[in-house]
């Protein structure tokens, strides 16, 4: 009747697990129950949940990004304490069969739940306001992308109670990952969990390359389209190309583990290194679709805070597109220890050094942006600083390791931990906290509260840097990946200064809840009044804060770059006291299909994981039915009246207006 | 001068690309476009998988004992011809006619039936001199490849019958001729796969 499924799968016997499932259990239970209690279902279902605004669902999955990073960071916490407290005969609280789960989670939930859904978040919220449109290409598909992804995020959370995860690191190499040497259900969350995130995420992509091509407003070419779009552009070209490669790789090894299929075995003419080559095309491209968006944002917000165009602009975007196409032809980097010999490594070791190029490019066209300006520090410019300073260093650790022989030293040793995390915390997170203020405002109204934004930065800047330059070293020393207990007792005090670096970045996210708190209750204080807080250059700042629905009640006409900050220089000039016309505006109407079918993905998963068939079956239908039923609506876009956006406009028209 | 003309004489004067946003039908089928060159991706991963292991046969039958050749030249036949029958079938949408687009449509979804029936038989009598997807790596990869593309022609089957009985209660509504612009695109599409099917695992196998 439930497959596999018992009450063995629960392990009451593991004290931490229960502790951590109960207390999570208590707040969602307390958190539902204030939501009826409050009477608040109706306006979540009809404002967020079935919400088919861009807007709405770039703050969903920078809410659910959120979240996951202090599911993500919690993994950390265990791992920096374990591995302070098991040196020598000390053996620590976590035996190595949990260990092993938990840096799975960690490395899988930290990239797919975190850093992509805060990247995939901004670029939902920002680009169809910055390409001066009223939405994206494909808004049910938004809405339906967004909830795959949440679908994912509850099936990974699931395996935390109900069996277990995958104990094989966050790629899952086989043979380990083979049915022979994981036969639990592990390996199944995680692949059934990143196949429905996975499509989430590839249409999301689809949808925004569409939008980037198609939609922009009059006048805006290739040539005058806003940096972070280009670097969007860029990175779901590379969503588009590469977690196809991702799908089939993991449908590869699923059909090992069910169908006794024999890609990835020792036996019968497999071969696991194929699935290594194969995980890491999707791989490298990967870290590129995570890190593109996050210079984008560093280039609008060093722009504005500078009060200049960016330095060097075409440079830029040459740079964009270059590491967007070098990012397919370097994936071999990640394993030049499996043997493909000294031509192939010097090939690869080469065309890894040649694609920070373009990255170093990047680097000196935000310093000459800077140079010469009236600099405003504010909070994205904290971030923005200290990721130049921090990513300059992870930078020069990858071309230390792009070189074979040393990467012959250097493979699986804490000191590739700290290169990666050195570009993902410097790179991809400060990137994504710098655009979280910056647009902050746009989305909700009013700006965050500056000093303890402050404050979240000095966390994380020296958090960063006690928790991960000891890694270097004691990578040099001869520390590994992965490893639960070490004999040698010289690196305990290096473990000791990277536990304090953790417990500051810990700080550094409990303050940004203070911060979200404190912001909010002085939100009168802080209200954007003008929708233009930052005096940007770009056209989101020409709407009022939050936006309307559609976003411009009149399509700006765009004949230059920063086309927001052309329109306030001619704005003395050009006398407009023309009296405008409002037409009739269409905006997608509100729809559940998302959500519907991220239940059901839910159930088909859960059934696959577990070996129900009936479960998979009705999961199955569910959602052909739901598909089918979309496929028959015609009532998908409501109509505003242009009486109803003239109100708008003279209640609270932005700048757009104005002009 | 008719309207799509005067349409181009006003677009000549403007880059396309500054013409602000595209036409839904535009976007839409520019959309699926895109998907379709991810789908694409994946076959191209499955024909790697296929390339590497396809030499893999364990001490199991090789590619040149299994293949009956003359057997996939009708399956491909029956696809190329399917190609034909649904773009008359696309034409007769167009324009708006709609017997002419059930018998077009009708007869493609025959054909894609003949093929998969065909492929079905195939890996029928394969499956039972014991030669499955779990006897060797080569075929593994093969069933994958192959059976990826044949659960394409399922679905655009099933794709097909409900773009008619979208015909049959909604009409031409510019909705459905979009998606059946789309499914016209994606049918192409499967043909291209298969000429890739065709010539690297049939034809290469010797």
């Amino acid at each position: 009747m439930l497959g596999r499924l018992s009450w063995a799968a629960i392990p009451f016997d593991v004290p931490v697990v229960m502790i951590a499932a109960g207390s999570v259990g208590f707040l969602i239970f307390c958190a539902l129950a204030l939501v009826t209690i409050k009477g608040w279902w109706p306006y979540l279902w009809r404002e967020w949940i079935t919400s088919v605004d861009h807007k709405r669902i770039g703050v969903m999955y920078i809410l659910l990004a959120l979240l996951m990073l202090v599911r993500g960071f919690s993994d950390a916490m265990l791992m920096r304490s374990q591995l302070a407290l098991a040196a020598g005969h000390a053996q620590g609280y976590l035996p190595p069969e949990h260990y092993d789960q938990i840096f799975s989670a960690h490395g899988t939930i930290m990239i797919f739940f975190v850093a992509m859904p805060f990247v995939v978040g901004l670029m939902n919220f920002v680009l169809p306001l910055q390409l001066g449109v009223r939405d994206v290409a494909f808004p049910v598909l938004n809405s339906v992308s967004f909830w795959l992804t949440a679908a994912g995020v509850l099936l990974v959370n699931v395996s935390l109670v109900v069996g277990e995860f995958a104990r094989t690191g966050w790629l899952a190499y086989p043979p380990l990952s083979e049915v022979a040497y994981s036969p639990g259900v592990g390996v199944d969350y995680y692949l059934w969990s990143l196949q429905i995130s996975g499509l989430g995420t590839l249409l999301s992509g689809i949808n925004l390359l569409t939008t980037i091509l198609k939609l922009r407003a009059p006048g805006m070419g290739y040539r005058r389209m806003p940096i972070f779009c280009w670097t969007a552009l860029a990175s779901n070209l590379l969503i588009v190309a590469s977690f196809p490669i991702l799908t089939a790789t993991f449908a590869m090894l699923l059909l090992d583990r069910y169908c006794g299929f024999h890609f990835f075995t020792n036996d019968l003419g497999g071969n696991p290194m194929m699935y290594i080559n194969l995980i890491w095309c999707w791989g490298h491209p990967e870290v590129y679709i995570l890190i593109l968006p996050a210079f984008g944002v560093f280039s609008e917000v060093v722009a504005t805070f500078s009060g200049k165009p960016l330095f060097g602009r075409r440079s830029m975007v040459m740079a964009t597109m270059v590491i967007c196409v070098l990012s397919f032809l370097v994936w071999l980097h990640h394993f030049f220890t499996m043997g493909a010999g000294a031509n192939v490594n010097a090939f690869f070791g080469i065309m890894t050094m040649i694609i920070a190029v373009p990255t170093g490019v990047k680097v000196f066209n935000w310093l000459f942006t800077l140079y010469g300006g009236h600099i405003r520090f504010t909070v994205p410019v904290y971030w923005a600083i200290g990721f130049m300073v921090t990513f300059v260093i992870g930078g020069m650790t990858g071309v230390l390791m792009a070189i074979p022989p040393a990467d012959f030293v250097l493979h699986n040793s804490l000191f590739l931990i700290a290169h990666f995390h050195n570009v993902a915390i410097g790179g991809v997170v400060f990137g994504v906290m710098a655009g979280i203020t910056y647009w902050f405002p746009k989305a909700f109204g009013f700006t965050l509260n500056e000093r303890l934004g402050k404050s979240v930065f000095w966390c994380w800047f020296l958090g960063f840097y006690l928790a991960f330059m000891p890694l270097y070293v004691l990578g040099l020393m001869g520390a590994t990946r992965r490893m639960q207990h070490y004999s040698n007792m010289q690196w305990q005090p290096l473990m000791l200064v990277a536990l304090a670096g953790a417990l500051l970045i810990l700080l550094g996210i409990a303050l940004t809840v203070v911060q979200f708190a404190v912001s909010i209750r002085q939100r009168e204080q802080n209200r954007d009044v003008t929708g233009d807080p930052w005096n940007g250059r770009t056209l989101e700042w020409s709407t009022p804060s939050p936006p309307p629905a559609w976003n411009f009640s009149h399509l700006p006409r765009v004949d230059r770059p920063d086309a927001f900050w052309a329109m306030k220089q001619q704005r003395g000039t050009s006398q407009s006291a023309v009296k405008r016309t409002y037409e009739t505006i269409q905006v997608p109407r509100n729809n559940p299909t998302g959500f519907y079918l991220a239940f059901f993905a839910v159930l088909l998963g859960f059934s696959l994981i577990w070996h129900i068939g009936w479960g998979a079956g009705l999961g199955l239908l569910g959602a052909i039915v739901v598909c089918l039923k979309q496929a028959w609506r015609t009532d998908g876009e409501i109509e505003v009246p242009a009486e109803k956006v003239a109100a708008f406009e003279r209640v609270r028209g932005g700048q757009e207006s104005a002009v | 001068m008719s309207a799509t003309e005067q349409a181009l004489v006003t677009a000549d004067a403007v880059p396309l690309s500054l013409q602000g946003p595209a036409p839904k039908r535009v976007v839409a089928g520019y959309g699926f476009w895109l998907f379709l060159l991810s789908d694409i991706v994946i076959f191209a991963a499955l024909f790697a998988a296929y390339a590497v292991l396809s030499g893999e046969t364990a001490g199991g039958p090789t590619a040149a004992s299994l293949f009956d050749k003359q057997h996939v030249l009708i399956e491909t036949a029956c696809l190329l011809a399917s190609s034909v029958t649904c773009g008359f079938g696309s034409l007769a949408m167009q324009s708006g006619e709609r017997t002419s687009t059930y018998f077009w449509m009708t007869i493609t979804f025959i054909l894609g039936v003949a093929f998969l029936s065909l492929e079905v038989s195939e890996f029928a009598h394969m499956l039972s001199i014991g030669a499955g997807p779990s006897r060797s790596a080569f075929l593994s990869a093969f069933f994958t490849l192959v059976g990826t593309h044949g659960l394409h022609v399922t679905l655009g089957l099933c794709w097909l019958i409900v773009m008619l009985l979208q015909v049959a209660t909604l009409g031409f509504q510019p909705m459905v001729s979009r998606r059946f612009f789309c499914f016209g695109l994606f049918w192409h599409a499967l043909d291209i796969v298969w000429v890739g099917v065709f010539t690297i695992v049939y034809l290469g196998a010797h």
